[in-house]
């Protein structure tokens, strides 16, 4: 009898666990947190401090989406990803959703089977030369030698940038980060390549930041984004749009501190109303309540609040807004309307 | 003829004369071990140069090091210019690199008193010829002790998990007149049996005497390569001798399955195995099922290590004279007691070497764990305390500490193994 009872008991699991896997809102849902990768560190987009709290501008992101859904910002289980492992993690349901700065490219979003629901951050593959060497331009580099990681898209940009201006340069390979500021420093490399945040968080690391500049050259895109799996669109839709909803109240001017105002009564502009859920019915069109995008802003402020206080000019990474403005203001930020 | 003939004679001894300033104390050392030629002479000079160097140059990174600052931008300008380390970063986060960042900070002192009682437990083993043979008692509760401190919940799991054990020796003993390989066989499913049937008692108490639960995937740093190191050595010893055993058994089946297994297992990459925990594992388990990562990566590195230690054990007993097992074949003894008896104490004793070199390695080997995203020392390091705004930059007081953390576990291993060997020592020399 018992061994009746223990093999129904695996297979309602087992039923329950394939349907759960459709349905990851339900899931999260009836899981009371959700599974979030992120990097295991990297300075400004995602570090836990030195309480073990998670902190960053990716995990903006994991805590905006855990407010909607769960309405709570702190339910988020923080699963650290590295470059190698992120992938399975998200197939294999390890985690609901990736905000990982991970570059949206053709063959992941369609040869892996994911759905990169947006850019939280439009970054580059740019250069570091110290100051000493008088450069201006990277097209000056002629016979640089170059410190690049290896096995990287930024070695093949690298390679197709010098070949498109007939320059030549040579590569001095490193294998992380880490390896590579020490090179850098110690004169190993004449240039330093890598996407411009990070050069510009490693510049932020150095003794001396004023001795090295960034060159304004940026040899190639990458579209940094949040990403969920193929087949739940529900899922996928929800993340979007709480995405978008941190992007479109910044162009609103909602901000962390007004929100709770403006959603206590309908305002006069009809697109503030329905974002904040005190117009019309768009909560209920993606399976949450009408006060959804009021919780994912409150968390930390809308999409600029969350860029100064994490990356922006004012830390020590200081990145200016650049491409990353709203479209009004000469960015590529550009969210779809609340409609 | 009278004394007065003789010009000089001698009428008492002399004192005993200091030897010759050239061969005695500090000279003698210096002329024999640093100047006893030229180039030896050459040589001395070149490396007590480059020595003095290093020392210059590093004793004010040393001394001028500030011990308390927030950050590494604060650090630089208390420094103001000068050569300096910044150790502040050990001292405000020496939690994280010891415990992980997620270990509830109140909790510390539980895997620290399992640490301390690791000595306790270890040292019968150890020291077995000088301390009474009751202390191992101790040492044979120590794994459970220690699991219900580092994972705390209800004391019921581990005993529970005692007694299952406790049961299958019983089953051992009790079928061990039918034959040895059926005994063992019998006693592991005894052991299977009674935890199946514990798991419905330790559901209804689980509150029972409970320490608060801390989840595998909130341990980290340095705990975690002692922990691996310490399941994993001493798992994969047993492993390893049943595999070089099996390896030169008569019966081909058995045979085949350690010849296969060893030679699989040595031929892949530890790195692999630890992507096949993490990555691979993942995709077979149904969704939402939480194989503790802990317990997967033990599997992997304990099956590595026993691969090897194998390996190293059936050097020791190829060494032994084929004498040696025609004795015990002659004392009537069966298989069991003569590999317990005569062959294993031999052949172990030969292979020590071996074995540390591999315990060494393979302890060295748990920082790997950082590149499935597990958060060991090397793993906080590189990730959250590298990656935070306010230590980004720090390299080598960071790695040094960890070096020195290593170093100092691995030499305490190397110096036993030293010890034990010549305490065994009966050769004929």
């Amino acid at each position: 009898m018992k061994k009746t009872v223990f093999l129904g008991a695996l297979t309602v699991a087992g039923l329950v666990g394939g349907a759960a896997a459709a349905a990851t809102l339900d899931d999260v849902k009836a899981r009371g947190t959700l599974n979030c990768g992120v990097t295991t560190g990297l300075v400004g987009f995602a570090a836990p401090d030195a309480n073990g709290v998670w902190e960053g501008f990716d995990v903006a992101v994991c805590r905006a989406v855990a407010a909607a859904v769960l309405g709570d910002p702190t339910s988020v289980e923080f699963v650290p990803t590295t470059g190698k492992t992120r992938f399975t993690a998200l197939a294999s349901g390890e985690v609901d959703m990736l905000a990982r700065n991970t570059t949206w490219t053709f063959s992941r979003d369609t040869d892996l089977k994911f759905e990169f629901v947006g850019v939280n951050y439009y970054d580059g593959q740019g250069f570091m030369v110290p100051k000493a060497l008088g450069v201006t331009s990277a097209k000056e580099l002629d016979g640089a030698t170059v410190c690049i990681q290896t096995g990287t898209t930024t070695e093949l940009n690298l390679a197709d940038f010098f070949r498109k201006n007939n320059i030549s340069y040579e590569p001095v390979p490193i294998e992380t980060n880490a390896e590579g500021q020490q090179q850098y420093l110690a004169g190993a490399c004449d240039a330093y390549t890598t996407d411009a945040s990070g050069l510009a968080a490693t510049r932020a690391a150095f003794e001396n930041p004023g001795d090295h500049v960034i060159l304004p050259e940026i040899v190639s895109k990458e579209p940094l984004g949040p990403l969920v799996r193929h087949g739940d669109n529900e899922w996928g839709d929800i993340v979007r749009w709480t995405l978008n909803a941190l992007i479109s109240a910044e162009e609103l001017g909602v901000t962390s501190a007004n929100v709770d105002e403006m959603a206590s009564a309908p305002t006069n502009s009809p697109e503030i109303n329905r974002l904040l859920g005190t117009e019309g019915n768009l909560g209920e069109m993606i399976g949450l309540d009408a006060d959804w995008a009021k919780r994912a802003i409150a968390v930390g402020g809308n999409y600029g609040e969350l860029f100064e206080k994490n990356i922006g000019e004012n830390t020590p990474i200081g990145l200016a807004r650049g491409l990353n403005a709203q479209w009004t203001d000469g960015g590529i930020l550009y969210s779809p309307p609340f409609r | 003829m009278s004394h007065d003939n003789v010009a000089f004679h001698r009428e008492h001894m002399l004192p005993e004369a200091p030897p010759p300033v050239t061969e005695t104390g500090v000279i003698k050392w210096l002329r024999e071990n640093l100047f006893s030629s030229v180039a030896n002479g050459l040589l001395t000079v070149v490396t007590a140069y480059v020595v003095i160097s290093i020392v210059v140059a590093a004793a004010p990174w040393f001394f001028n090091g500030i011990w308390d600052s927030p950050s590494l931008t604060a650090c630089r300008e208390m420094l103001d210019g000068r050569t300096g380390a910044c150790f502040a970063v050990l001292t405000e986060r020496w939690n994280q690199l010891l415990f992980g960042f997620k270990y509830p900070d109140e909790l510390y002192w539980r895997p620290t008193l399992a640490f301390v009682l690791l000595f306790a437990a270890i040292a019968p083993v150890l020291f077995i010829k000088f301390l009474p043979r009751i202390l191992l008692i101790f040492t044979g509760l120590y794994p459970f002790i220690a699991y219900w401190l580092i994972w705390g919940g209800s004391i019921m799991v581990p005993i529970m998990a005692l007694l299952g054990v406790l049961f299958g020796v019983l089953v051992y003993r009790r079928t061990l007149t039918v034959s040895a390989g059926v005994a063992v066989l019998a006693g592991i499913a005894g052991a299977m049996v009674f935890w199946w049937a514990a798991g419905f008692l330790t559901g209804s108490t689980a509150g029972f005497m409970a320490l608060e639960p801390v989840a595998s995937r909130d341990m980290g740093g340095f705990m975690i390569n002692l922990m691996l190191g310490v399941v994993c050595v001493s798992l994969s010893l047993p492993f390893g001798i049943a595999l070089a055993l099996g390896r030169q058994s008569n019966m081909p089946i058995i045979k085949w399955i350690c010849v296969i297994f060893i030679e699989f297992i040595r031929g892949v990459p530890l790195i692999t195995l630890l992507f096949v925990a993490n990555v691979v594992l993942a995709y077979f388990l149904p969704p939402g099922t939480n194989f503790d990562l802990i317990l997967r990566v033990i599997i992997m590195i304990t099956m590595f290590a026993s691969a090897y230690i194998a390996e190293v054990i059936r050097g020791g007993l190829a060494a032994l004279p084929r004498g040696q097992y025609e004795a015990a074949d002659s004392l009537g003894l069966d298989y069991a007691q003569s590999m317990q008896f005569i062959i294993l104490p031999q052949a172990l004793k030969i292979s020590i070497p071996g074995i540390v070199n591999v315990a060494v390695g393979l302890f060295k080997d748990t920082t790997l764990v950082s590149v499935i995203s597990m958060f060991d020392i090397v793993g906080m390091i590189r990730g959250p305390i590298l990656a935070s705004a306010e230590w980004n930059g720090v390299y080598w007081e960071l790695f040094g500490f960890a070096a020195l953390l290593f170093f100092i576990t691995c030499y305490g291993i190397s110096q036993y193994s030293q010890w034990l060997e010549r305490q065994l020592q009966t050769d004929h020399r």
